[in-house]
């Protein structure tokens, strides 16, 4: 699985310029993801390709288009020191898993990782760099299948003015 | 376990919880409103019919309207306006549709964000409402189908920043300056998943239209939210647009818990410019004045109010617009549009060769009109910076203030506007 690496602060109209926001489809999406950063990601990124980033990734605009598009480019792993809020909900919400490394920086472009989800580690070569866990109640949605799915089995959701 | 003070944040979603809360927990809250509008809203509706939603949990908490693409500048565009439209008429949901003007800047004067209550929108910049007291932060599409669902969302309290200014700005310096100054100090990421509490004498005395424009940017350092806790000024705000308006209290105890406090001192502040490609590259304007500029643009959520323009304007005077700049105004909304028209400010910009566009997003959008060549440089009132933000990636945008702005307008270059 090949790595994308970027740096810090990759912000949403990088991934996806303001232009294509009137498109929803992941793979049209995925078609400009980068477009005038990086242009070479929208056409080599293959299925099951990984990105990585320094910190603050996904920093800026609320739209769903940025993980969006990095979906229909066939990632499924961001891997970042740390994420924009948004973006790490919407993301998990588009089915993409963000994890947070501390040592994200230390994966270099192009690299071969692979990610065990339930060991909870990357490995990258000889070395096992750790991630933080998701917080469980983002855990219990990703179970549930996505917010959608979690959405859609409920008429109601527990709030926090009743007792849990 | 010792008692311990709350923040405003903390009391707001105790408030909804009704039982005590501290940061770090989350919770399934209650919503008072939700906002969609045309970049965001029809994938948030698809979410929800995904959810196998029927009805919103209340047509009179959703705020809905076209602000970033109007008139529609595509047939992609217009479609999504359609799908807009027939949600708001199925569900009975008031629809501002293009008529208001700016998302973030109609909730505040429709009375949509009140004091203590917890707001969401399906736009970043919807930590604005902060500045009416409100918690409100900014989700995605999917979130805010499940918000227009079940009226509800899981949030993690947040921690808070105390941020204390005080002094008085200098003639020509304002919000901006100060807002602009703490995303320098803070960092892109330095206040990311906290509220930013705003405080101090500098904050007591700013109009709502400086409170807006900072807790618009409290995004910019990562905030979920923005607030300033509110006072007479906000109560009189709200008091001349809400039938019924009740005046709470709501404040932080003097021993709540903070993250971080940080103070700042207007008194010296020079006016501050962004410098490419990101929000918290401040410097002061004396650091950059001479640099060459394409496009202003004064205007957005952030900096598009009377208070704004009337700022613009006075630094503009009897003076033209240097004719190798296109300059660009657009008021926020309707409300300030009509009131910059009646104290003559658009008429003066016109006179001065600006282009006024009706209440919109414009060029902060980066996809509607407005946009910028490889090599060009944009003077922005707004509120982001980032790389192809406005028009080609290889462009450069610099934010500034009103005042910033127009000094620069006139010639040409980004200019000190207490020497203009």
């Amino acid at each position: 699985m090949r790595v994308w690496k970027f740096g810090d602060n990759i912000d949403t109209d990088a991934i996806i310029p303001g232009r294509y926001l009137t498109i929803y489809d992941p793979r049209e999406l995925a078609s400009h993801a980068f477009e005038g950063t990086r242009d070479e990601f929208s056409k080599d990124a293959r299925e099951g390709d990984i990105v990585v980033g320094g910190s603050n990734f996904g920093c800026g605009s609320s739209r769903e288009h940025a993980p969006l598009a990095l979906s229909g480019a066939g990632i499924h792993f961001i891997i970042a020191q740390s994420f924009a809020r948004i973006f790490y909900r919407n993301a998990i919400n588009v089915g993409l898993l963000p994890l947070i490394c501390p040592d994200a920086g230390e994966i270099p472009d192009g690299s071969k990782i692979s990610v065990r989800i339930r060991e909870g580690y990357i490995e990258y070569g000889e070395r096992k760099l750790t991630f933080e866990p998701v917080p469980e109640f983002l855990q219990n949605i990703i179970d549930a299948g996505g917010l959608v799915e979690f959405g859609r089995d409920r008429k109601e959701v527990p709030l926090c003015t009743k007792s849990q | 376990m010792n008692y311990m003070g709350s923040t405003v944040a903390e009391k707001i979603f105790a408030g909804k919880c009704g039982r005590e809360v501290t940061a770090g927990e989350v919770v399934m809250a209650e919503i008072d409103a939700a906002m969609i509008h045309d970049i965001t809203g029809p994938l948030a509706i698809k979410k929800f019919y995904e959810m196998d939603g029927d009805k919103v949990f209340n047509p009179e908490s959703v705020i809905l309207l076209l602000d970033h693409q109007i008139p529609a500048d595509s047939i992609p565009a217009a479609e999504n306006h359609v799908y807009m439209r027939r949600f708001a008429e199925e569900q009975q949901i008031q629809n501002y549709d293009l008529r208001e003007g700016i998302c973030h800047q109609v909730v505040m004067e429709k009375g949509r964000a009140l004091p203590g209550q917890i707001v969401v929108g399906a736009d970043s910049h919807t930590c604005m409402y902060g500045a009416g007291g409100a918690f409100a932060t900014g989700i995605g599409s999917t979130d805010m189908g499940f918000a227009l669902k079940f009226g509800a969302l899981y949030f993690r309290v947040p921690e808070s920043i105390k941020v204390t200014v005080s002094g008085s700005f200098a003639e020509r310096v304002g919000a901006k300056d100060l807002i602009l100054a703490i995303a320098k100090d803070l960092g892109a990421d330095g206040a990311t998943y906290k509220s930013l509490e705003f405080l101090g004498e500098t904050i007591r005395n700013m109009e709502m239209a400086g409170r807006m424009t900072c807790c618009n940017m409290a995004i910019e350092m990562g905030a979920k939210a923005g607030i300033v806790p509110p006072d007479e000024i906000t109560h009189e705000y709200f008091a001349n647009r809400v039938t019924n308006y009740e005046r709470i209290h709501l404040e932080s105890d003097e021993d709540a818990v903070y993250a971080l406090e940080k103070d700042f001192d207007v008194t010296d502040l020079s006016p501050q410019v962004a410098v490419p490609h990101n929000v918290d590259l401040a410097r002061d304007v004396e650091d950059v004045a001479g640099t060459h500029i394409d496009q202003v643009f004064i205007g957005s959520c952030t900096n598009g109010r009377f208070e704004d323009l009337q700022e613009a304007a006075r630094v503009l005077g009897e003076r033209k617009f240097s004719d190798s700049v296109r300059v660009i105004v657009i008021p926020a909304s309707r409300e300030e549009y009509l009131k910059s028209l009646r104290a003559g400010f658009i008429e003066r910009f016109v006179e001065a060769g600006a282009l006024v566009e009706a209440p919109c997003c414009g060029p902060c959008m980066g996809g509607a009109f407005g946009l910028l060549a490889p090599g060009e440089v944009s003077l922005s009132t707004s509120n982001r910076n980032f790389r192809g933000r406005q028009g080609s990636t290889e462009a450069s945008v610099y934010l500034c203030s009103p005042a910033t702005a127009a000094a620069s307008a006139i010639f040409g270059e980004i200019t000190d506007p207490r020497e203009v």
